[in-house]
């Protein structure tokens, strides 16, 4: 199922530095896969080595953030909109 | 892990005979910077060779909570100096939180409004603290992170220019200089001229360029050491992956003996140590600069290594820095502890 990804800046040098990226998945935790698959490098940033999500990396599915909703297993349809947001900006 | 360490708890008639008379001032602006030196030990107990020494500069003393406090102040300081911040003029600049809050601070101090371009996913409690200074935040949009505050900034100026004095903490060589003028000379007293590396986090570079040229004026050989986050994905709020970043007018990495990348677990889990620890509560950034401290130590035979911690953590616990910690604890901190406790390499 296609869906709309919001790519922050430190990871659009996965994405040929686009901004908005479509992804197809059933679940945030697929759709991460597929961004892999399309994006090498992307799942790293985002997962550590035991799959779960970096603490200082939140995603929103349609502007919830998905540890409030079900986590990576947060259920995805089509069309929806995902935003990956770093914790912090960055900066002082 | 030891539980006595050099510094071993003193009696307060001990303590009494070395304090420092508490300063009365006019102005909350006269009690920015002179902020004290702690010797990190309980963490670093086993790990370092007997001649070897770090050394904390807790920045989060200053009156607005953190070391943007110098630039604030003198970046301020010197736009009136120059007129170039005179009455009618509004003080902006874009910040994702210290240097807003200083700005703030300083603004209120002096009776000038302030207006900061931050990206909306700062912490809660900073934006709190910046509207209680009376100071006025505008958000960028999250997904551009500082740079787009910075973009967001020089649009709002190009707009209306006259009405407008923007410190610039990036390209403003006030900011180094408050660091040539305080910072640099307090670590170099504090320490009694002993210090022989000195570490810290980049941001704007402005730390690190001021307190680098100040104590390499005093002895050529101290090493002067960045950190900054691993990858340009990270969580180190104050911190920039400079080759991923606009590059501020004021940092010349030229000047630099080396920089350290660390990784954001590993600055997080350096925060609960501290706290667990050393009962010192800080921000990511200081953990960051811990780690790195830490690891230059490690190589040393004889040495005095002094970081700074930017402020303290109560301005962080509602972000990303406390999710899952209750699972980190004491097990994961002897984890920790063995991870750093590797060989060490070098001989200096």
């Amino acid at each position: 199922m296609p869906v709309r990804v919001r790519v922050p800046t430190p990871l659009r040098r996965f994405t040929a530095g686009t901004d908005e990226v479509p992804a197809d998945g059933d679940s945030i935790k697929a759709v991460i896969e597929d961004l892999e698959r399309r994006h090498p490098g992307m799942r790293e940033r985002l997962l550590d080595e035991k799959g779960d999500l970096r603490r200082f990396v939140n995603i929103y599915l349609n502007g919830d953030d998905i540890r409030f909703l079900n986590q990576l297993n947060s259920k995805v349809k089509d069309g929806d909109d995902i935003s990956i947001v770093p914790a912090i900006a960055g900066g002082r | 892990m030891a539980t006595t360490s050099r510094s071993s708890l003193r009696l307060p008639a001990d303590a009494n005979q070395d304090i420092v008379p508490t300063p009365r001032a006019a102005s909350v602006l006269d009690l920015v910077g002179n902020t004290p030196l702690l010797e990190v030990t309980r963490l670093t107990e086993g790990l370092l060779h007997p001649g070897v020494r770090i050394f904390a500069k807790l920045e989060g003393f200053n009156p607005g909570g953190s070391v943007k406090d110098r630039p604030a102040r003198k970046m301020i300081e010197l736009g009136l100096a120059r007129g170039d911040l005179r009455p009618g003029k509004v003080i902006l600049d874009s910040t994702s939180g210290n240097t807003g809050i200083a700005l703030a601070m300083v603004g209120a101090a002096i009776g000038y409004p302030v207006e900061l371009v931050m990206a909306s996913n700062v912490s809660q409690e900073r934006k709190k603290i910046i509207e209680a200074f009376g100071a006025k935040p505008i958000y960028s949009d999250p997904l551009e992170g500082s740079d787009g505050a910075i973009v967001l900034c020089r649009k709002i100026i190009a707009d209306n220019p006259e009405r407008y004095f923007k410190p610039d903490q990036y390209n403003n060589e006030a900011n180094p200089l408050a660091h040539f003028e305080g910072t640099g000379p307090e670590i170099w007293r504090q320490t009694q001229g002993a210090v022989t590396h000195f570490v810290a986090g980049i941001g704007t570079g402005g730390t690190i360029m001021g307190t680098g040229r100040y104590l390499r004026s005093r002895d050529p050989d101290i090493q002067i050491i960045a950190v900054e986050p691993d990858d340009p994905m990270h969580g180190l709020e104050g911190l920039k992956h400079m080759a991923s970043s606009i590059m501020p007018g004021i940092y010349h990495e030229a000047e630099l003996n080396d920089k350290i990348q660390v990784s954001t677990e590993d600055a997080y889990e350096m925060v609960y140590a501290l706290g667990q620890a050393e009962g010192m509560l800080v921000g990511q950034s200081s953990g960051a600069a811990m780690v790195a401290a830490l690891r230059v130590a490690r190589r040393l035979r004889q040495g005095c290594v002094v970081t700074v911690f930017s402020d303290f953590g109560d301005k962080y616990l509602s972000t990303n820095l406390w999710i899952g910690w209750q699972e980190w604890r004491r097990d994961r901190l002897q984890q920790l502890l063995n991870k750093w406790n590797e060989p060490a390499s070098a001989t200096t």
